[in-house]
């Protein structure tokens, strides 16, 4: 048994690899076999040999962890003395946490507008233009640049150096600033505008993402349709109201779903570039600083519960959209 | 293992060849790296007999010290490991005090851990009481032996030792140019008075004379909170600064809001902050470990910080009493009142394996302390009464240790790394910051400090 723990050298790793994959491949061999034997082997034993692996991985990856934190969530910081709803009435009525949810609001609502909105203004643009690829490879870009990494370059872009002789600015925006002979500014210091700021990072790294859906579905429309409508003597906005929005309004739904999820979980960058300061946290950042530096276990479960129930909606029109379009189809 | 020992091997090479250079051009560099003595055939085993032979035997260590310095931590390590043939495991993590709790919950604890904050300390205690051990008689003795009973004291609780001081460093700083203030005609000031004199004259000579920062990722706070620690021992004085950290009066007693008052003549005086980096505000967007550049470029004149802060200079400026950059100490409300706030690490053990206690031994030891001394540049030296002062290699680390076993000077430690941590590591660190950002009054701020102190 000491031998399957306790792995000492490189060579002793990939034994044991060796013994976890040889482990797999008998495993799953059994169950493709016992899946292919004749007829005699009844429904339900099929289904729980595919589902059985799946629906044990999630209960105890998923379902299991998730009730702990609910639970973890009624019970005081140490995790100890039941409190009931107390952590959550100390969210929802205390200052700081009002600012919290203050900011996850307004990403969740500005982040997914406006990063759809200007993709699909973008995608709609450089449709069949000389330029097209060019064009949308620059804006999808950022896409493949971490959220850490976008917060760094961010930081720069909005680093603030004081107008004065013998200091010069680092940060482009400022700089912008000084040779239009304005003041510089502290972009990330000032309640509320610095979420903005922040905000602005987030719509830069998920524009691609939007642009690079709706630019597919865009070409998906079929030709006979367009060029009906052209007959009709729809033109230019028109054709965008009553043609284009309506023939990808599966795809739009998915993408400002999607951004919003990912946008209600946004730590990354708020971690890297306020470390949730200077009233710029959100939800998720303010669930790590309760749980792993103040230590408030039950604080923090309480905002990892409050960030799960927002999300469920959103899981649910995204799940229920996806139906209905491929219903349609 | 294998990298391990090829690193030790590197690093003993890179030492013989820094002495080499040393000797053969005469350098007077103060900054020559790890031009240690401590190469593998100086080792002399007879002091590590009573540890007994630990061949084969392995000894995990987790701390919040990372490269750079870690590597000078595991070259530390070297006599122990070559003498004994015990094996150490170092690994350091800038995650450590989040990730330690979470791995002493998971049942996965390190053999051994530097905790940074006598204040986590006492509450790992408390949350895993059957996990951290209780230190072994040989560790006791040592601690006893080489410490004064304060910094035993710091790695006790209720009335046990868990703990021994690693490193230690000393807060009450201020780092100034010594050729600019000769070049100027400017004095190190003796008294708090002298010191407010000084940074009006500076003021009136057209320049800003005080820099701060107190950006330092989530950590945003921090050197702010060192500030009103140094400002209460001078105003009120050691005995209501113990009361203050151990809450026995509440945290925004009027002699603490006196304190942060005169924090603020300095802090929020536009006339005195912030040279080179712009108004009051930018004290909070200011990167802490950058804050002091203009010090060495002319826009700024002083900077109160720690010791270890000379780690940030850059490479080509000499720190020394008459070099470019250097440091006075922090004056008292008259010269003959000397307080001195500091700080330091502690090890503590997670197992009473023999092998974890004989570490935890070396470690408290001044064979240790010594032979760390000699692996490091700058910016490292040690409570230890055994430490060989003439082994610290840095003028300031020398300063630094010639203050702390001044007995002329009160030594405080650090207040915020004794609190419970949703304070001083919480909202300490995030009001001050608020102070400086959005302008929170003195009452205001230390209000909602108080609030937050946990009630059990």
């Amino acid at each position: 048994m000491d031998w399957l723990i306790d792995a000492g050298s490189t060579g002793h790793k990939f034994a044991l690899m060796f013994v976890a994959i040889a482990l797999f491949v008998v495993v799953m061999g059994a169950i493709l076999l016992a899946v292919d034997r004749p007829k005699r082997v009844p429904g339900w034993v099929v289904a729980a040999a595919f589902l059985g692996p799946t629906v044990l991985g999630l209960g105890f990856g998923l379902v299991y962890p998730g009730l702990r934190t609910i639970w973890g969530s009624l019970l005081d910081s140490k995790g100890n003395a039941f409190v009931g709803l107390e952590n959550y009435v100390r969210v929802f009525s205390e200052d700081q946490f009002q600012t919290v949810l203050r900011n996850t609001l307004m990403w969740v609502i500005l982040v997914p507008v406006l990063a759809t909105l200007i993709g699909l203004v973008y995608a709609v643009l450089v449709d069949r233009t000389r330029f097209e690829y060019l064009a949308k490879t620059l804006i999808f870009l950022p896409m493949a640049i971490s959220m850490v990494g976008a917060g760094i370059i961010w930081k720069f872009v909005y680093e603030f150096r004081p107008d004065q002789p013998g200091v010069n600015q680092i940060g482009i925006l400022n700089q912008l600033l000084v040779w239009l002979g304005l003041p510089p500014q502290q972009f990330l210091l000032g309640e509320p505008a610095n979420t903005l700021f922040l905000i602005a990072v987030m719509i830069w790294i998920q524009t691609g993402f939007a642009m690079t859906v709706l630019s597919a579905a865009i070409k998906a429309i079929p030709d006979d349709i367009v060029e009906a409508a052209r007959l009709d003597g729809l033109h230019g906005a028109k054709m965008f109201r009553f043609i284009t929005v309506p023939s990808i309004r599966p795809a739009l739904v998915v993408v400002v779903t999607t951004i919003a999820m990912g946008t209600l979980k946004v730590f990354d960058i708020v971690r890297t570039m306020t470390g949730g300061n200077f009233g710029t946290s959100v939800v998720a950042n303010e669930f790590y600083v309760q749980s792993f530096r103040i230590r408030d276990l039950g604080l923090g479960a309480a905002l990892a519960v409050i960030l799960f129930v927002l999300v469920i909606p959103l899981v649910i029109y995204n799940v229920r959209q996806l139906r209905i379009a491929e219903e349609i189809r | 293992m294998n990298s391990m020992g090829r690193r030790r091997s590197q690093i003993t090479a890179a030492s013989a060849a820094g002495l080499l250079i040393l000797v053969g051009a005469c350098s007077t560099d103060t900054d020559g790296g790890s031009d240690g003595e401590n190469t593998a055939a100086a080792i002399d085993c007879s002091q590590f007999e009573q540890y007994g032979d630990l061949e084969g035997k392995t000894i995990s260590v987790y701390t919040s010290i990372v490269d750079p310095e870690a590597e000078e931590q595991r070259a530390s390590y070297a006599p122990f490991e070559e003498c004994t043939g015990a094996e150490i495991e170092y690994e350091g993590s800038r995650e450590f005090e989040a990730q330690l709790p979470v791995r002493l919950t998971a049942g996965n604890p390190p053999d051994i851990a530097y905790i940074p904050q006598p204040g986590f300390l006492k509450s790992l205690v408390e949350d895993f009481p059957d996990v951290v051990v209780p230190a072994g008689e040989s560790v006791v003795s040592n601690a006893n032996e080489f410490y004064t009973p304060e910094w035993v004291d710091y790695g006790t609780v209720d009335g046990k030792l868990y703990a021994t001081p690693l490193g230690a460093n000393v807060k009450s700083f201020v780092w100034y140019s010594p050729s600019a203030f000769a070049d100027a005609g400017y004095e190190v000031p003796t008294t708090w008075d002298e010191l407010m004199d000084l940074s009006q004259q500076i003021a009136d000579d057209g320049a800003i004379p005080w820099c701060a920062g107190i950006e330092s990722g989530e950590a945003t706070g921090w050197p702010a909170t060192d500030w009103v620690e140094d400002v209460v021992l001078r105003t009120a004085g050691p005995e209501v600064y113990d009361q203050w950290v151990n809450h026995e009066i509440p945290f925004n007693d009027p002699q603490i809001v006196a304190a942060l008052g005169t924090v603020g003549d300095i802090l929020k005086n536009d006339t005195f902050v912030n040279g080179g980096l712009g108004g009051v505000t930018s004290i909070a967007t200011a990167p802490w470990n950058e804050s002091a550049n203009g010090i060495p470029d002319g826009t700024c004149w002083l900077h109160r910080a720690a010791n270890f802060y000379q780690a940030n200079w850059d490479e080509s400026l000499e720190v020394a009493e008459d070099g470019d950059v250097y440091a006075f100490y922090l004056p008292g409300k008259t010269a003959d009142d000397k307080p001195l706030l500091g700080g330091g690490e502690f090890v503590t053990a997670f197992s009473d394996r023999p092998e974890v206690e004989a570490f935890h031994a070396y470690l408290s030891s001044p064979e240790w302390a010594n032979a760390k001394a000699s692996v490091t540049g700058q910016g490292w030296f040690s409570a230890n009464s055994g430490l060989d002062a003439s082994l610290l290699q840095s003028p300031i680390d020398q300063l630094s240790y010639e203050l702390l076993t001044d007995p002329s000077y009160t030594f405080r430690f650090d207040g915020s790394d004794q609190m419970p941590g949703a304070v001083g590591a919480g909202t300490f660190w995030t009001e001050m910051t608020a102070w400086v950002a959005s302008d929170k009054s003195d009452e205001d701020v230390l209000a909602a400090i108080e609030a937050s102190w946990p009630s059990s």
